[in-house]
């Protein structure tokens, strides 16, 4: 191997490393908030990525008939109750999860979004997948919020594989890949580094800013910080379990639905490939013990750099050895970590 | 410290009416009533395990009431639950103070007005003023973590996050547990003077003489059961009160 291919696999790293860093830091906070382990966070990558080609398309994204049936349903379910606490909430209600979506529908199916520019079609996309975190939230964690780590486990499971069977239903096997964002390809040094790594890495640095902001800054990013540190506590300052883990999955959904428009133009993405993507991004998350986000990033970036070296020395081995690498973290953080009981 | 005139003819802030609760099939508390007036101190005291936090859980909507009623300001809510009894102006101070240790003093205090700032109230600078002016040692401290706090520290930030609310009703879980005599005192002296701001306390201690000196009035809580209620000084000395709960140290000895 020499410098120059040396430095070409490390771009590769770091531009899906940073990738997975994202789907890391989503993975920590869903965890961190709700004690949910979301297996279905490479869903959204997909859900992403395929809901952008489809309206590139011309097409109409089975996502918005998701959409539009888990609004009906969260209306049908929650109507009866909010309907008692004043018409304001209930308006409110109605609003979110029946109106916003017919709107929604309305700009995919009216609007002809195949010939808007990009910025526009990735914001539509963003409001087609993002409600679906909170909506999935009210609907298969909400009710067992209390439940052990174990049931909310088998759960995450049992979503994942309905998503990734819808995903199948709406967008077929084929694969789908979209423009780049930038046709801009610079070279250093005689290393090509496109545009589009660039705004991968931009962009999920800025991400990852934004986040850290979020939770220093703001009343909100406070309150989900204050939930995974003691829930009890949260509780009885009026933070509700149930507003925590939406707010929670909203950024876990635009996370991994940002990502999978990010990436979408470097790989082809089918709707089975989140999860090989989610898991990369779950491995990252292990290293920094589901706790904490700088270590859950940068492993997550070592998973990168990982993958794309093996997959120059044994590329039939590239998984195995990224996902091996999870044994020696397990071993390592079992014999160092000391459990810390809270005073009972 | 007792003997408010005229507060019979008051409406009560808080009346509990026959609250039944149990842990499965071991029933906690039995057909337990009491009231709490505004700006009146009552105080909950009895031996450990007689139900007294089961009591104050169940009120706040931690824990499921099994039978009778809560009624807070007038309302008894068919089914009690903590964003609605906080939004509405209720707040508690749990035994295990339940801080967020990880974060700042001040970021704790912030979070004690999240009700507040939900419901569209912006005034949590001048409230964090007030609070800072109740504890200067929280000001002091106000960028140390919560979880690097001395016990009595601790303990102010806990009463101080729940005044960041703003309460109608201050409900405190043993603020004297664990804490040396002289910040016992401090915490007590806060606890009578939130009377002057018309915050009515519901407390509750298993260190009766403190408990009965500070309150208007007392309930003692045996087993789940009311044993005995009354006002605190003539509960100072009844001679059962002063038998199980307050000893032979006298009552002026605290």
């Amino acid at each position: 191997m020499d410098l120059q291919i040396a430095l070409l696999l490390g771009q590769d790293g770091i531009v899906n490393g940073a990738i997975y860093a994202l789907l890391a830091l989503a993975l920590v906070l869903v965890f961190a908030v709700t004690r949910v382990i979301f297996i279905p966070q490479g869903e959204f990558v997909a859900y992403g990525a395929l809901t952008l080609a489809s309206l590139q398309a011309g097409g109409t994204p089975g996502t918005l008939w998701l959409l539009l049936a888990l609004g009906a349903l969260v209306a049908a379910i929650d109507a009866p109750v909010i309907a008692r606490q004043g018409g304001r909430r209930l308006a409110g209600l109605l609003g979110r999860q029946i109106l916003y979506p017919l709107a929604v529908a309305a700009l995919v199916l009216g609007a002809g979004p195949r010939d808007w520019p990009l910025a526009l079609q990735v914001l539509l996309t963003l409001a087609l997948v993002v409600p679906l975190g909170p909506q999935l939230y009210r609907l298969a964690y909400q009710p067992i919020a209390e439940a052990p780590v174990l049931i909310l486990l088998i759960v995450s499971v049992a979503l994942h594989l309905a998503l990734v069977g819808l995903g199948l239903l709406f967008f077929g096997a084929e694969g789908s890949r979209t423009p780049a964002f930038s046709e801009l390809s610079l070279d250093i040094g005689g290393l090509t580094v496109t545009g589009q790594s660039l705004w991968v890495v931009g962009a999920s640095a800025v991400l990852i800013v934004a986040l850290y902001v979020f939770f220093e800054k703001s009343l909100y990013g406070k309150a989900l910080r204050a939930t995974a540190i003691n829930r009890a506590g949260a509780r009885l300052m009026g933070i509700s379990t149930t507003l925590a883990g939406k707010l929670s999955f909203l950024l876990a959904a635009a996370i991994g639905a940002l990502s999978g428009i990010l990436i979408a133009p470097i790989t082809t993405i089918y709707y089975d490939t989140g999860f090989l993507v989610g898991l990369k991004g779950f491995v990252g998350a292990i290293v920094g013990g589901l706790a904490s986000y700088p270590v859950a990033a940068a492993g997550a970036l070592l998973v990168g750099l990982l993958e794309s070296f093996s997959s120059f020395w044994a590329s039939a081995f590239k998984e195995v050895i990224v996902f091996t690498l999870i044994i020696p973290v397990l071993v390592w953080r079992s014999l160092t970590t000391r459990h810390v009981e809270e005073e009972e | 410290m007792s003997g408010m005139t005229g507060v019979e003819e008051v409406a009560p802030i808080l009346e509990v009416n026959d609250l039944c609760v149990s842990y499965g099939k071991v029933e906690a508390l039995h057909h337990v009533s009491l009231k709490v007036r505004p700006g009146e101190i009552v105080t909950v005291i009895g031996p450990n395990g007689a139900g007294k936090t089961t009591l104050l859980s169940a009120i706040m909507g931690v824990l499921p009431v099994a039978r009778g009623e809560v009624r807070f300001r007038g309302e008894a809510p068919a089914h009690i639950d903590i964003e609605r009894m906080v939004a509405s102006g209720m707040t508690l101070v749990p035994e295990k103070r339940e801080l967020f240790g990880e974060m700042s003093v001040a970021d704790n205090l912030l979070l004690g007005a999240f009700m507040r700032r939900r419901l569209g109230f912006r005034d949590e600078g001048e409230t964090m003023e007030k609070v800072y002016a109740i504890f200067p040692r929280l000001k002091e401290r106000h960028q140390q973590m919560a979880g690097t706090l001395s016990g009595g520290e601790r303990q102010m930030l806990a009463v101080g996050r729940a005044l960041m609310a703003q309460p109608r009703l201050l409900m405190l879980d043993e603020p004297s547990l664990g804490l040396a005599p002289l910040i016992v005192r401090e915490i007590f002296r806060v606890v009578a003077d939130l009377r002057k701001l018309g915050v009515a306390v519901l407390l509750v201690e298993q260190n009766a003489r403190a408990a009965l000196q500070v309150s208007d009035y007392g309930y003692v809580l045996e087993t789940g059961e009311i044993a005995l209620e009354g006002p605190s000084d003539q509960l100072e000395d009844d001679p059962k009160v002063v038998e199980a709960y307050l000893g032979l140290g006298g009552k002026h000895a605290a």
